[in-house]
């Protein structure tokens, strides 16, 4: 019990020292840090407090709407002066048809590739739209529209008409993160189409991936084509992804220095597929090798039409 | 001497809410998805140097690690990396906080670039030895463009302080 005018006033009280409280945070602050970069347990706090902070996201889009609405605004008034125009002059009326008629094809055709691109797999696909790229100036990473009420998860591979874009890394209710190839932290086993030489490829920052770990004297040229090989069990094999741009062999290292360039639109914004969940198959144990000879070589396509 | 702020006014006390809802239009105005432009300024580093500098009191490094696991949430950054960084921001704003108030505004910029600079270096560092790559030195732009924008925020988030202009001839404050 403290007697009265023995405690000092309340606007002294503070609370714990300024360099105490320092200390507290930041080594919850780094423990944060450590944990995320090490163990990447804390995917259910990130979900959590992205539920929490959606509406406010979903606000910060208003300003990019309204932009968009104000330019569809200006668009249709430049539309209705062009009708004017039009009945004026019968010929330029007819230039503007021809000009939209081949936007029109091209983005038929490139809807097409994407049809024909899902009709090709035998897993299901999911067309989405790139929101946009990522604020995190250290990573390659872009936002799609589609999350897990469109049963969207972790691991699933991303294409669009060209080639293999990347692949999904966290999901959130409506949205989700696709890391890009070209992210440092990305790699995707490859194929040369030309030899069918195997290799790793990995992304090297700045728009640009790097073929590593392949000898000095590795049979690879510029122009090289690369595809999936499939043996991640993540990409279907025989996708299209980089091609080789520059082959640096330097005697000094033991291995050549190989910069591709990615074939998909990678750091361009539109419509990507994502690939369902690709079900692979288990390693036959060693000892049952003759008997698997018997069976047809496409394995896991005749397990897959049993699920 | 006395303290040279542009305005000699005698300011108002602050409003819990109005420094809340500052808080919040600055995370609106983060969260606004504009894709990789590095001369955007991180609004809620600025806002929290300003906060810490005038109310060291009432906002600081609590305040700074909520806004910074917003911030990891929201950027997809590593968890951590914006908490670490604003609560050093705060820490040192705070101490700052009554050296810096006895300067004009412009050189009250000054001060605070160092500050911002600081935060992202400090982000920049816990990224590299997490393994990420260097995204170039245009990634500093934003605190040049924030120290930019000290002067007019200082305007803007004293507005609720002001007190209306009425002369007492005999209570001349």
């Amino acid at each position: 019990m403290s007697v009265v005018g023995h405690q000092p006033p309340p606007f002294f009280k503070r609370g714990p020292a300024p360099l105490a409280r320092l200390v507290f945070f930041v080594a919850i602050s780094l423990t944060l840090v450590v944990v995320d970069l090490r163990f990447r347990t804390l995917e259910w706090a990130r979900l959590a407090l992205a539920t929490v902070t959606y509406p406010l996201q979903r606000a910060g889009f208003l300003p990019v709407d309204m932009l968009n609405d104000f330019g569809g605004y200006f668009s249709s008034i430049s539309t209705l002066q062009q009708d004017n125009a039009e009945l004026r002059q019968r010929q330029l009326a007819t230039a503007n048809l021809l000009l939209r008629q081949e936007h029109l094809e091209l983005e038929n055709q490139r809807l097409r590739a994407l049809l024909d691109m899902k009709d090709r797999q035998p897993a299901e696909g999911r067309v989405a739209e790139i929101l946009y790229a990522a604020r995190d100036p250290f990573s390659r990473r872009v936002i799609i529209d589609k999350g897990i009420n469109d049963r969207i998860v972790a691991g699933q591979a991303v294409i669009d008409d060209i080639g293999v874009v990347g692949q999904v890394t966290r999901v959130f209710p409506l949205t989700s993160e696709v890391t890009l190839l070209t992210d440092k932290d990305q790699a995707i086993p490859v194929q040369v189409m030309r030899n069918g030489l195997r290799a790793v490829l990995a992304g090297a920052g700045a728009g640009s991936l790097e073929l590593r770990f392949l000898a000095a004297n590795a049979e690879i040229q510029e122009g090289d084509q690369l595809v999936t090989s499939g043996l991640d069990g993540i990409y279907l094999p025989g996708l299209p992804v980089a091609k080789v741009a520059r082959v640096e062999r330097d005697t000094a290292f033991g291995f050549a220095r190989i910069v591709c360039e990615p074939l998909a639109g990678i750091e361009r914004h539109g419509m990507v597929l994502v690939l369902g969940k690709r079900v692979v198959t288990e390693a036959p144990p060693p000892a049952d090798n003759e008997e698997r000879k018997d069976k047809p070589a496409k394995g896991h396509r005749t397990r897959k039409a049993d699920h | 001497m006395q303290p040279t702020h542009s305005s000699r006014r005698i300011l108002l006390p602050v409003k819990g809410w109005f420094i809340a809802i500052s808080f919040t239009f600055a995370l609106f105005l983060n969260l606004i998805p504009v894709g990789r432009m590095p001369f955007l300024p991180d609004w809620i580093a600025l806002t929290l140097a300003f906060w810490c500098v005038r109310e060291p009191l009432r906002v600081g490094m609590g305040a700074a690690f909520v806004l910074g696991v917003a911030m990891d949430v929201a950027d997809g950054s590593v968890m951590g990396q914006h908490a670490l960084a604003y609560v050093l921001l705060a820490f040192a704003a705070a101490g700052l906080a009554r050296r810096i108030l006895w300067f004009p505004l412009q050189q009250q910029a000054l001060h605070v670039l160092p500050l911002l600079l600081g935060t992202q270096l400090l982000m920049l560092t816990t990224r590299m030895v997490g393994g990420a790559d260097f995204p170039g030195f245009l990634y500093f732009a934003s605190s040049l463009v924030a120290a930019l924008l000290w002067h007019p925020l200082t305007y803007l988030l004293l507005i609720p302080q002001f007190r209306p202009v009425e002369r007492d001839e005999n209570r001349p404050i």
